[in-house]
C-alpha cells in the first residue's frame, strides 16, 4: 500500500496525542494550573495536528463534515465521532484542571475511555480490510493501542508505567511482523482465486490491461525499496522501544524524558511507514504481484 | 446510509465469457467514452499525450497465459469492472454515506456531491473497480450505466451498458440474477458460471463463463512431423536400407 505521509503523521500524532489525554485523564501526572495547560496543549497539538493532518489527503477536504453521518457501519465514521466527543469530553476536564484545579472525575472516565475507543477505531479502519491480509488481524489494534498507551505514557512522563509499555509494544511489534510476513499466503488467495483460471494450468500475466501507471497501481500494488526492510525494522525497533526504555531507566529527568517521547515516535513512524509499505493487497494478484 | 440492503429486488450485473473475448479493448473504450459524456464527472486522463500517461477507467482488460500440463498454452483474455457484490465491502466502510448498494436493483453507485475522495472503498474492494479520479477528486466506479439501462430516449437496443452493446464478440451479457429464467442467469447455469476470490466472501453478482474445452490432436509428436522411414517396405524400404550402407549413413 502507498504509504502516503500525511497518513503516517496522522496515525502516529493523534495516537500518542490520544495516548497522553488517556493518561492525563487518568490523573497521570496529577497536575493543576499552568503545568495542565502546557500538557494539555501538547496532548492537543498532537491530537488535532494528526486529524488535520489526515485532512490533506481528501480529495474533496470541503465535506469532510458529512464523514461523521455513517457511524452505524463505517470505522472512519466511528472514528471521526469517537475523536471529537473525546476531544470535547478532555476539554472540559482539561479547562476545570487549568482555570479551577478541579479533577471532575466525571468527565475523567469517559473521557479516557473515549480516547482509548478512538485509537481503536483508527486501527479498525485498517484491520477490517480483508483486501490486505497483513492489517485484517487481532494484532493490528492490539499494536495500535499498545503504542498510544507507551507513547501516551512517555510523554506524560510517568516512567513507571511507560518503561514496561514500551518493552511491551516492542514484543508486540516483534509478533505482529511473524504473523503478518504468513498471512497472505495463508489466507489462500492467488492468482488463480483472481481469475478463477488456475484448474486449466499454470498462470501467468501475458499482458497487463495498461502500459502506464493507474491508481490501482500507485495507491495499492506500492513496492517501495523493500530490500531495506529488515534494517528499518530494526531501527524502528530499536527507537520505538529499546533506547527510550532505557532512557526512561538510567535517565530519570525532564531532558531524559523528552529524549525518550521523541526516539518513541520517531520509531512508531518508521514503523507506521513499514505497516504501509510492507502491506499487499490482492488486487496486486491481477497484474502478476506474487506477495511472499 | 451505507449499510447494505438485505435483499434486493433486482440483481442487475454482466455475465463475462472467458471463452468468447478476444481482448479487442472495445468495451474499455465505450465505457470510457460513454461515462466521460454522462453521469457523474468525466473519466480524465493525465498527460494524455506527454512522457507518463494516466487516467480513470472503469472497466479494463487484463490478459493471462494459461499453460496446461500435455496442451499448448492459451491465452485468455479477462474483462474486469465492478462486480456489483451483495457483500460489497465497498459500501460499509464510506464515512459519508456517498457509495451505497440500490434496492431497486443491486447497483452499486458513488453520490459523487457526497464523495470526500478519502479512497478507503477503493482499498476495500478486492478486485480494483473503483479508481479515484485525478481531477475531480471523487471515487470512480461502473454504473451499468445506469443512464442507459433505464433511458427511454434511447432505442430499445440501446438500452444496455455500453461495454455490453459495443461488444464485437458477444462476450458480455447483461441481466437479473434475481430471475432464474433470465438470459445471464440461464447462461451461468448451463456453463458453469464462477465467482471471482470467492475466499473473499463478496459474493459478486457478475460472473464469469470458463474457457470451453479445447480440441486437442490425438497423438504426441504430431503425426505430421514424425519419422517416414522407420519399418517402410517397398521402395522407401529399399532407399532407406541402400542409404544405411553409405559411409555415415548407419546412425
Amino acid at each position: 500500500m502507498h504509504p502516503a505521509p500525511s497518513i503516517i503523521a496522522f496515525t502516529t500524532l493523534s495516537g500518542a496525542g490520544f495516548g497522553l489525554l488517556f493518561w492525563l485523564a487518568l490523573g497521570f501526572p496529577a497536575v493543576t494550573g499552568l503545568a495542565a495547560f502546557l500538557w494539555f496543549a501538547l496532548a492537543y497539538l498532537l491530537a488535532v495536528g494528526g486529524l488535520a493532518a489526515s485532512a490533506l489527503h481528501l480529495g474533496n477536504p470541503q465535506r469532510a463534515l458529512l464523514a461523521f453521518s455513517q457511524w452505524r457501519s463505517s470505522w472512519l465514521s466511528r472514528e471521526a465521532c469517537l475523536s471529537v466527543a473525546a476531544l470535547l469530553v478532555m476539554a472540559v476536564y482539561g479547562a476545570a484542571l487549568v482555570f479551577w484545579g478541579q479533577r471532575l472525575r466525571a468527565f475523567g472516565w469517559p473521557g479516557a475511555v473515549l480516547c482509548l475507543a478512538t485509537v481503536f477505531a483508527t486501527s479498525m479502519i485498517y484491520a477490517q480490510l480483508k483486501t490486505v491480509p497483513r492489517w485484517n488481524h487481532w494484532a493490528t489494534p492490539a499494536l495500535f493501542l499498545v503504542l498510544a498507551l507507551a507513547g501516551g505514557a512517555t510523554l506524560a512522563g510517568v516512567t513507571r508505567i511507560g518503561t514496561p509499555l514500551l518493552l511491551a509494544s516492542g514484543a508486540l511489534q516483534l509478533v505482529v511482523w511473524h504473523l503478518g510476513d504468513r498471512r497472505f499466503a495463508r489466507r489462500g488467495s492467488t492468482m488463480a482465486t483472481a481469475t478463477g483460471l488456475g484448474a486449466i494450468g499454470t498462470l501467468r500475466q501475458f499482458s497487463p490491461p495498461h502500459t502506464g501507471p493507474n491508481y490501482l497501481l500507485k495507491e495499492m500494488v506500492y513496492r517501495v525499496a523493500r530490500k531495506h526492510a529488515l534494517r528499518l525494522r530494526a531501527l524502528s525497533l530499536l527507537f520505538m522501544a529499546l533506547l527510550p526504555a532505557v532512557l526512561l531507566v538510567l535517565a530519570p529527568g525532564a531532558m531524559a524524558i523528552a529524549l525518550a517521547a521523541l526516539c518513541h515516535l520517531a520509531g512508531v513512524l518508521a514503523s507506521r511507514w513499514l505497516f504501509f509499505a510492507e502491506a499487499e493487497h490482492v488486487v496486486g494478484l491481477y497484474y502478476g504481484a506474487a506477495p511472499k | 446510509m451505507t449499510t447494505l440492503p438485505a435483499h434486493t429486488a433486482k440483481k442487475l450485473g454482466l455475465v463475462i465469457d472467458l471463452d468468447t473475448c478476444v481482448g479487442c479493448q472495445a468495451c474499455v473504450i465505450s465505457c470510457k467514452g460513454w461515462n466521460t459524456e454522462n453521469y457523474g464527472a468525466p473519466l480524465s486522463d493525465q498527460q494524455p499525450y506527454g512522457a507518463d500517461p494516466s487516467g480513470t477507467f472503469l472497466n479494463r482488460v487484463h490478459s493471462y497465459e494459461v499453460q496446461p500440463e500435455a496442451a499448448p498454452a492459451q491465452i485468455i483474455h479477462f474483462p474486469k469492472s465492478c462486480l456489483h457484490c451483495e457483500d460489497a465491502p465497498c459500501v460499509t466502510v464510506c464515512p459519508t454515506g456517498a457509495s451505497y448498494k440500490r434496492v431497486e436493483d443491486g447497483i452499486v453507485l458513488v453520490n459523487e456531491a457526497a464523495c470526500i475522495g478519502c479512497g478507503l472503498c477503493a482499498w476495500a474492494c478486492p478486485y480494483g473497480a473503483r479508481e479515484l479520479d485525478a481531477a475531480a477528486g471523487v471515487m470512480k466506479k461502473c454504473t451499468l450505466c445506469i443512464d442507459r439501462i433505464y433511458n427511454e430516449n434511447l432505442p430499445e437496443a440501446d438500452r444496455e451498458p455500453a461495454c455490453v452493446r459495443t461488444c464485437p464478440s458477444g462476450a458480455r451479457h447483461f441481466g437479473d440474477f434475481a430471475d432464474p429464467k433470465s438470459n445471464v442467469s440461464q447462461l451461468v447455469a448451463a456453463r458453469g458460471g464462477f465467482d471471482l476470490m470467492p475466499e473473499q466472501g463478496t459474493r459478486p453478482t457478475n460472473k464469469y463463463l470458463p474457457p470451453r474445452l479445447k480440441d486437442r490432436l490425438a497423438a504426441s509428436p504430431n503425426p505430421a512431423l514424425q519419422e517416414v522411414a522407420e519399418g517402410s517396405t517397398g521402395f522407401l524400404g529399399w532407399l532407406d536400407r541402400a542409404l544405411g550402407q553409405l559411409p555415415g549413413g548407419a546412425g
